[in-house]
């Protein structure tokens, strides 16, 4: 090794010291931008030490270079542009949008070696060609998933789950065809032609495999997308043999994982049964009040105004419906105005409230909501036994009370303890059910109020309340 | 199994414990950041595109060496990019309410 390789290999190794570590800033608000920025610096380094090997290797054709650095300009201005104007509650789409190009990229790596390979593909060790086969498979599945859970996170693509006909099986027959090309590529009989029938097969594997999922299932699907990338980035890195890619593949791979098992635990769902798919989404509009036993009362904006002015304490839960309808700045301006007349005011934050893992504190934080004010499941359910009113905004199953009961579609799942409080007030379109299909019992409870609205309308309407009678 | 393939494999299995190790502990309210700032991180595939640029000669291999290094860098800069953004709202809510 040249005194030239080595240094590279130590600034790379540096680079994946400054990915841990910016990784590690994250366990705290104050330090987590600056783990950002550390981790940021480690890229820019990375890359940079990369453009002074194919400088000092001088390999490259002209070509070759002008495509690179093309390419380079043209997405890096692309993703500044998206970056700097997405809304807060378009960032799961955007977040999965970067998730597709980085699994894109990493399957074209593959390809790009293999079309690139000088002398006969049988020459390449199994321990290539596997990584290659994983690569490309795992590289285009994630592509194609995440653009449609972009598709459907942005509304371009219907967020129920869209019931292929025949889709099952298709997906069993395109395994099966992936693992017929992938064995002859393994054993290096086959040629490029086979690499790309194996790409087509993953890519309609993406697409088949994410329709069925329903909208509020996303944040699980996000995750396990991203640790899916992850593993094709690392993929890369074994064909490559590129230490940086294994590294960074594997940290976000982990990242991924994690993210994957708090979202399932939290909506109480084996992460089989979401990708099977087809449950529900959240997103039903009115069902009808019959669908529901036991009588509901309903209250209108303007008690319900007074009633929470005149709360001691007062515990907000958003949930789906508040992400959904954008009204993150509705209720800040809300809570607010009811903390300005003295009433304690915090918000509890189920873990899967909103579109993606912790999504509901980003929107929040967009629309300054204090930070002390927001609690999370741990944090709040003691406190609901003190709390006078509850106002749950958009939020369903995550409040339901049959969860603690076994036998039904929630039992088990974490829940906001929100009937132990004296009084509720749920704003809600309908009385349709959640993505688990089954009556609340919070909204029969006797001191449980309904506000029937849009979340944005009745925040709003709220608020003009608020300033009517409780001046 | 050849050494280096050894290698490889003992840095990626310690690179997955060590990020499970971190991860776990990034509390609920960062966890959209978390994603993001995870998602730039892979972004790392633009280096491996950086290096294929040494081998590729015929058409279809700059074809998609321009697609891939498009691909990577949208990821890079954008993933960073929106993390900050997003991160920036938490700081400054931070320093407001102390």
């Amino acid at each position: 090794m040249t005194g030239f390789d080595t240094t590279v290999h130590l600034i790379y190794l540096a680079c994946a010291t400054c990915f841990v570590l910016g990784l590690h800033l994250m366990n705290t608000p104050a330090t987590a931008r600056r783990g950002n920025q550390l981790s940021a610096a480690g890229m820019a380094a990375a890359i940079a030490t990369t453009a002074a090997v194919l400088a000092w290797h001088r390999e490259s054709t002209g070509y070759a270079l002008l495509a690179l650095s093309a390419g380079i300009a043209v997405g890096a201005v692309a993703g500044a542009v998206t970056a700097s104007r997405v809304q807060m509650t378009a960032m799961p789409q955007l977040v999965s949008l970067f998730n597709a190009v980085g699994g894109g990229a990493a399957a074209m790596i593959a390809l790009i070696d293999t079309i690139e390979h000088t002398g006969p593909l049988a020459d390449l060790p199994l321990q290539t060609t596997l990584t290659i086969v994983l690569d490309v498979i795992i590289g285009g599945v994630t592509f194609t998933g995440s653009l449609i859970a972009s598709g459907k996170l942005a509304g371009m693509v219907p967020g129920r789950p869209m019931a292929v006909r025949g889709g099952r099986l298709a997906n069993v027959a395109l395994v099966l065809v992936m693992l017929a090309l992938a064995v002859p590529f393994l054993t290096g009989r086959g040629g490029v032609a086979v690499l790309f029938g194996l790409l087509a097969a993953a890519l309609a594997v993406g697409v088949l495999g994410t329709l069925p999922i329903g909208g509020a299932d996303m944040p699980v699907v996000i995750s396990l997308l991203n640790a899916c990338t992850g593993t094709a980035v690392a993929m890369a890195g074994f064909v490559l043999d590129s230490t940086p890619l294994i590294i960074a593949g594997a940290l976000v791979g982990a990242s991924g994982a994690i993210l994957t098992k708090l979202m399932a635990d939290a909506m109480n769902r084996p992460v089989r049964a979401i990708i099977a798919g087809g449950f529900g989404t959240g997103d039903e509009q009115a069902v009808g009040v019959d669908a529901q036993r036991g009588t509901v009362r309903e209250i209108t904006v303007d008690d319900a105004a007074i009633q929470l002015a005149y709360a001691g304490k007062v515990v907000i839960v958003p949930g789906y419906g508040l992400a959904a309808a954008q009204a993150q700045h509705e209720v800040v301006a809300l809570a607010q105005a009811l903390t300005d007349r003295g009433v304690d005011v915090s918000y509890g934050i189920h873990p899967v409230a909103g579109r993606m893992p912790g999504h509901m504190n980003v929107l929040l934080a967009e629309a300054n909501a204090p930070y002390p004010q927001l609690k999370d499941l741990e944090e709040i359910n003691p406190e609901f036994a003190r709390t006078d009113v509850v106002l749950v905004v958009g939020a369903n199953d995550v409040t339901n009370p049959a969860a603690r009961r076994p036998g039904n579609p929630v039992s088990g799942m974490p829940i906001l303890d929100v009937d132990k409080a004296r009084s509720v007030i749920v704003i809600k379109r309908s009385l349709g059910h959640g993505y688990a299909g089954i009556d609340n019992e919070l909204y029969t409870d006797p001191a449980t109020a309904m506000l029937f609205s849009d979340a944005r309308a009745g925040l709003a309407a709220l608020l003009a309340g608020l300033h009517a009678y409780a001046a | 199994m050849s050494a280096l393939l050894l290698a490889d494999i003992t840095i990626f299995v310690l690179a997955l414990l060590v990020g499970f190790e971190v991860i776990s502990k990034v509390p609920a309210t960062l966890h959209t950041p978390l994603m993001s700032g995870a998602n730039a991180i892979h972004g790392v595939v633009l280096v491996g595109v950086m290096l294929l640029a040494a081998t590729a000669t015929t058409l279809t291999g700059y074809l998609l060496l321009f697609v891939a290094a498009a691909f990577g860098a949208m990821n890079v800069v954008g993933g960073y990019l929106v993390t900050d953004r997003m991160l920036a709202m938490f700081r400054t809510r931070r320093e407001t309410s102390s």
